[in-house]
């Protein structure tokens, strides 16, 4: 199985603090890989290390054998990397066809190479359209279509914003929590949607602090503990590794320390 | 949908007849120097709405594209000892030297957000003011003044009025071909989550870039079509602080970022600055209200007056709505107006 998305040896700092210490990951082609550890351990800081928001102070990143270290997010999402936030972030006054096209341009613009293109030409072709629609079907918004995306729920933004990272079909999508919030029967809905994408052939890269999420539907799941990943194997062979134990639960010495009586 | 495009564009077409014959029919001079200058505050902030307004980087520093062009046309004219209607030729040299100027001008502040682009847009300006005021070919405290034009005095401001027009209704339709394109929708983007947009491939520094030299260019050619009417560039006036406050006061009024908002401001404010220049001998009251007017339109118009009013708009056909339809069994009349689904027909409407 080839590696697809691979970081080596990538640390990051933030004045006094080390968000990330020679951290070195890496996600198989076609999987859908889980990355954990306690908060601050730098899930998030490494999602934006990859995906061009921070620049890396030591290491690299690769993407299918080619170097996109320190790239800028548009050249990162050119290359084929999606992600969604956290907090979600959807463009809260363009409705939500508009935010489907505003993804879409890197595709159109690839479409149009090569004759003169006018660049006041309408946004969105038929062609375009039509594929948000599937991916908004596909996610079961659809019926938003025309509504301004400020006024769907939270749930719905997520949704959206994992619609729109499709539009440009990605070969790896990084989503940081994308059951963080939102209702049970969302997170089901969510996790199928998942899987069906992965079967398509999309790879995945989740952060998520939901444990039932994570080991349910990760092949390989990266633990990261102080900026380092600390384990990786499958769910079943890292949720009962004492490394792991150890970092949501505090150290062994630890524990050995306390004096007894 | 049909019926109502084709209202609005009636609407247009009346108003842009209106606005062709008004120096015919209106032919007292004052009257027709206070619809030229309302034309070139059209035209202005139409530009500056049509960068700042879409991609929300609210600039106060576009009175250096005004100068620049204003001095540009100016020395030029004097130069070349241009005489005749054949000046308003010069117009694109006044335009292009300001898109020159504004590409280090959007490189340098269009690195930073927000607040601090705001402030960075102002500090450019003074230093444009003050090397109008120290460069020797500026002409320094005197500034440049205009030649004779040589037409008659009863229509003198005519071709001015017209060229303004044309440089306004060519801003607009610009405005409203780049508000329905690609190129506008990143600006939409860049203005609504300038980060999420990169990290979906737009180009954020290249967009803005364009949009910001684009608006520069347009209001170099209003810069010089104001120096000519006026007759005389000074640092003081043709780099003027309130011109980029007057602007950003229009735009917020009528609705910043809207297509409508910010001609229908300018169409308020200018002639009202105006008059009131002219009625009150005292040249204070004109600033003072403008002063006034900015606090009423914080407190009470903060989205401006195209948007709220279409709130409103909405909100009473709602409520026209519910008392058309009564409930006829008892059961509650359909909860419109607020609900999302609703709203999804009514896409564009912004």
């Amino acid at each position: 199985m080839t590696v697809l998305l691979r970081t080596e040896g990538v640390s990051k700092s933030f004045g006094g603090v080390q968000a990330l210490d020679e951290a070195a990951i890496e996600v198989d082609e076609g999987s859908i890989a889980g990355l954990i550890g306690p908060n601050g351990s730098g899930k998030t800081t490494l999602f934006n290390v990859i995906t061009g928001y921070e620049r890396v102070d030591s290491g690299h990143v690769y993407l299918g054998g080619k170097e996109i270290t320190n790239s800028a997010p548009d050249k990162v999402f050119a290359a084929g990397i999606g992600r969604t936030f956290q907090l979600t972030r959807v463009f809260s006054r363009l409705t939500v066809m508009e935010n489907m096209i505003v993804a879409a341009q890197h595709h159109e613009r690839g479409q149009g190479r090569g004759r003169l293109r006018n660049p006041l030409a309408r946004a969105g072709g038929p062609a375009t359209r039509r594929r948000a629609m599937e991916l908004l079907e596909f996610t079961g918004i659809a019926g938003h279509a025309g509504a301004l995306a400020e006024t769907l729920s939270y749930g719905q933004r997520k949704l959206l914003e994992m619609s729109y990272v499709l539009m440009a079909s990605p070969s790896i999508v990084l989503l940081d929590e994308p059951a963080g919030g939102v209702n049970p029967t969302l997170i089901t809905m969510i996790a199928d949607r998942i899987r069906q994408l992965n079967e398509q052939g999309t790879t995945f890269l989740i952060v998520e602090h939901n444990m039932d999420f994570v080991m349910g539907l990760c092949d390989k799941v990266t633990v990261l503990d102080y900026g380092s990943a600390v384990v990786s194997g499958p769910p079943s062979v890292v949720r009962t590794d004492p490394k792991v134990l150890d970092a949501y639960l505090g150290t062994a010495e630890d524990d050995d320390d306390i004096p007894v009586g | 949908m049909t019926r109502n495009t084709l209202i609005r564009l009636s609407g247009l077409a009346v108003l842009l007849v209106v606005a062709v014959i008004f120096p015919l029919v209106i032919t007292n001079a004052l009257d027709t120097q206070i619809a030229v200058l309302t034309m070139i505050f059209v035209a202005a902030v139409a530009a500056w709405n049509l960068f700042s307004g879409f991609s929300g980087y609210i600039s106060l520093g576009h009175a250096v594209f005004f100068g620049v062009g204003a001095y540009t046309v100016g020395l030029l004219t004097v130069h070349w000892k241009v005489i005749g209607g054949t000046i308003f030729a010069l117009l694109p040299l006044g335009g292009l030297a300001a898109a020159v100027v504004a590409i280090p001008f959007g490189l340098i502040a269009l690195r930073v957000r927000r607040h601090t682009f705001v402030v960075i847009t102002i500090a450019i300006f003074f230093i444009f003011q003050l090397m109008a005021y120290n460069f020797s070919f500026t002409g320094g405290n005197q500034g440049v003044s205009t030649p004779f034009f040589l037409w008659t005095a009863a229509s003198y401001n005519n071709p001015f009025y017209y060229v303004g027009l044309i440089l306004a209704v060519g801003t607009i339709v610009l405005a409203w071909l780049i508000r329905n394109s690609r190129f506008g929708l990143q600006l939409l983007a860049i203005r609504d989550d300038e980060d999420r947009a990169r990290g979906l491939g737009v180009r954020a520094m290249r967009v803005k870039l364009t949009a910001f030299v684009i608006s520069g260019l347009i209001t170099g050619m209003i810069g010089g079509l104001w120096w000519f009417f006026i007759g005389q560039a000074l640092p003081e006036t043709a780099f003027d602080p309130t011109f980029d406050l007057s602007v950003a006061l229009m735009a917020f009024l009528g609705g910043f970022g809207t297509l409508a908002g910010p001609v229908l401001g300018a169409l308020i404010l200018e002639p009202l600055q105006q008059w009131e220049a002219i009625t009150f001998t005292n040249g204070y009251v004109a600033e003072v209200s403008l002063g006034v007017i900015f606090l009423l339109v914080i407190l009470f118009l903060p989205r401006g007056i195209i948007p709220t009013g279409k709130e409103f708009l909405t909100r009473w056909q709602a409520i026209r709505e519910r008392r058309g339809q009564p409930a006829p069994d008892g059961t509650a009349p359909p909860a419109s107006g607020s609900a999302v689904p609703s709203s999804a027909q009514t896409g564009g409407v912004r």
